[in-house]
């Protein structure tokens, strides 16, 4: 499988985010409780979004992964759970942006939300240093995967675990309350689209990284340098 | 069947000829219960205060077993000799997890006597019946997730280190679950005002046991990928 060539996708990026940028500022609506803030929420839901989509894609692709013992699939998927993380870390700092600037604290408790996505990121966090401490290559990849699938499987779990456990003060966007008017539903589906863009981007760009890592390595083998 | 009966077995023997796990795990929860009375300055506790500490407490001694629970047999040459048999690899993780299953229960049947002696404050007598429930329910769930863990930890480089730190995370559903649930058991009075402990909230159970269900799926789904040199 060739990944789509870098450069569309590149592009392609840069030009989604042009236009969410500029309809969350010029086109949607001012909210009329929350004002201006409420604009970090087209960054911050899409990241989280797309952050808990990595996640569990990272688990399927481990699945595909242990299935067909094709390295590859493993490396995609080390590279799906490593970015998810990184927007995982920056869903952690616009929340607690918004929820300082709505509610007056940095961290609210009651926030099932907020809170199932900590502890799902806690548990990722683990997942480089379990990686790395394997020194077999195969069965690295393969202890990987075997997490990658139940980290995977426990995010939904975990999320309805903690928001049975809280009263519901988050806005919820997707879900049985979704009545968003149409313009910001429109800004919100636009930037969501655009963050999961950059989330393929930048996995490519890891992948292409990767792939050319391993390549040099081959090389440089070959030819005897080490 | 066959297979796990010897391997639950052997598992039981080594511990009691070693007796490197139990002892251990039940003597850091009296630990704990002492170590939580001096940290909170409290002589009782009750209500949810009490089902927290007490499934800390449970959580942490039940880590230490996780810990050991491959211990000797990734260094004493078990897994290779278990690899060798032509029997199902899904047995050693039926067998382990009972074994887990069957220190947890002696743990608890120390650290929560212990428990009703040194802080709780209300009797524990009348609670104890319904608390029997979340207690089984968190030690199946505990048993599933840390044997998988255990054995996904045990070949690592830092094993004592990765244990807990991948099995917190996963547990925490299991302690929203038991706490809430065993909250209402160890209050002084019950919510509508009464004397003795409410009633148990079947809401958290469902939670706990389809927890349990999925996590032991998934283990027994997975287990195999973790035995394979």
């Amino acid at each position: 499988m060739r990944s789509p060539s870098l450069r569309a996708l590149s592009i392609s990026t840069v030009a989604a985010f042009c236009v969410a940028l500029s309809l969350v500022f010029f086109y949607a609506p001012i909210e009329a409780e929350e004002g201006f803030l409420q604009k970090i929420f087209y960054l911050h839901v899409p990241l989280a979004i797309v952050s808990l989509s990595g996640f569990v894609i990272g688990g399927l692709l481990a699945i595909a992964h242990l299935r067909t013992r094709d390295q590859r699939w493993d490396l995609r998927s080390y590279v799906a759970i490593h970015m998810s993380l990184i927007f995982g870390a920056a869903v952690l700092l616009t929340g607690s942006i918004w929820a300082r600037a709505s509610w007056g604290h940095w961290w609210v408790w009651n926030e099932p939300t907020l809170v199932s996505f900590l502890i799902i990121f806690l548990l990722y966090a683990t997942y480089q240093p379990l990686r790395f401490a394997i020194e077999d290559p195969e069965r690295q990849a393969r202890y990987a995967s075997v997490f990658a699938i139940t980290a995977g499987a426990f995010v939904p779990l975990n999320f309805m675990a903690v928001r049975l456990s809280a009263s519901y003060v988050h806005p919820r966007v997707l879900g049985s309350s979704s009545n968003l008017p149409g313009p910001m539903m429109l800004t919100f589906l636009v930037s969501l689209g655009a963050m999961a863009l950059l989330f393929a981007t930048l996995c490519s760009y890891e992948l292409a990284a990767k792939r050319t890592r391993i390549l040099l390595k081959a090389r440089s083998r070959i030819l005897g340098f080490q | 069947m066959r297979v796990v009966g010897a391997l639950l077995r052997k598992e039981l023997l080594v511990e009691l000829r070693t007796l490197e796990s139990v002892p251990g795990m039940a003597l850091f929860a009296v630990t704990t219960f002492v170590v939580f009375h001096f940290a909170l300055n409290q002589n009782t506790v009750s209500g949810q205060e009490a089902a927290g500490i007490l499934w800390v407490t449970l959580l942490f001694a039940a880590m230490l077993g996780i810990n050991r629970l491959f211990v000797a047999d990734a260094d004493q040459g078990g897994f290779d000799g278990f690899l060798l048999a032509p029997v199902d690899r899904s047995a050693l993780l039926f067998a382990k997890a009972l074994s887990l299953l069957a220190y947890l229960f002696v743990l608890e049947l120390v650290a929560v006597p212990a428990f009703a002696l040194l802080l709780l404050g209300p009797p524990l007598g009348q609670a104890l019946p319904s608390l029997l429930a979340p207690l089984a329910l968190g030690d199946l769930g505990v048993a599933a997730i840390g044997t998988l863990i255990a054995a996904m930890t045990v070949r690592t480089r830092a094993r004592d280190l990765l244990g807990p730190m991948l099995t917190l995370p996963l547990l925490v559903p299991v302690v929203i679950g038991c706490a809430r649930a065993s909250a209402p058991l160890l209050q002084a009075t019950s919510g509508d005002g009464g004397v003795g402990p409410g009633s148990l909230p079947l809401r958290w159970l469902g939670t706990l046991a389809l927890y349990d269900l999925v996590f032991g799926l998934i283990a027994y789904a997975v287990f195999d990928f973790l035995l394979e040199d």
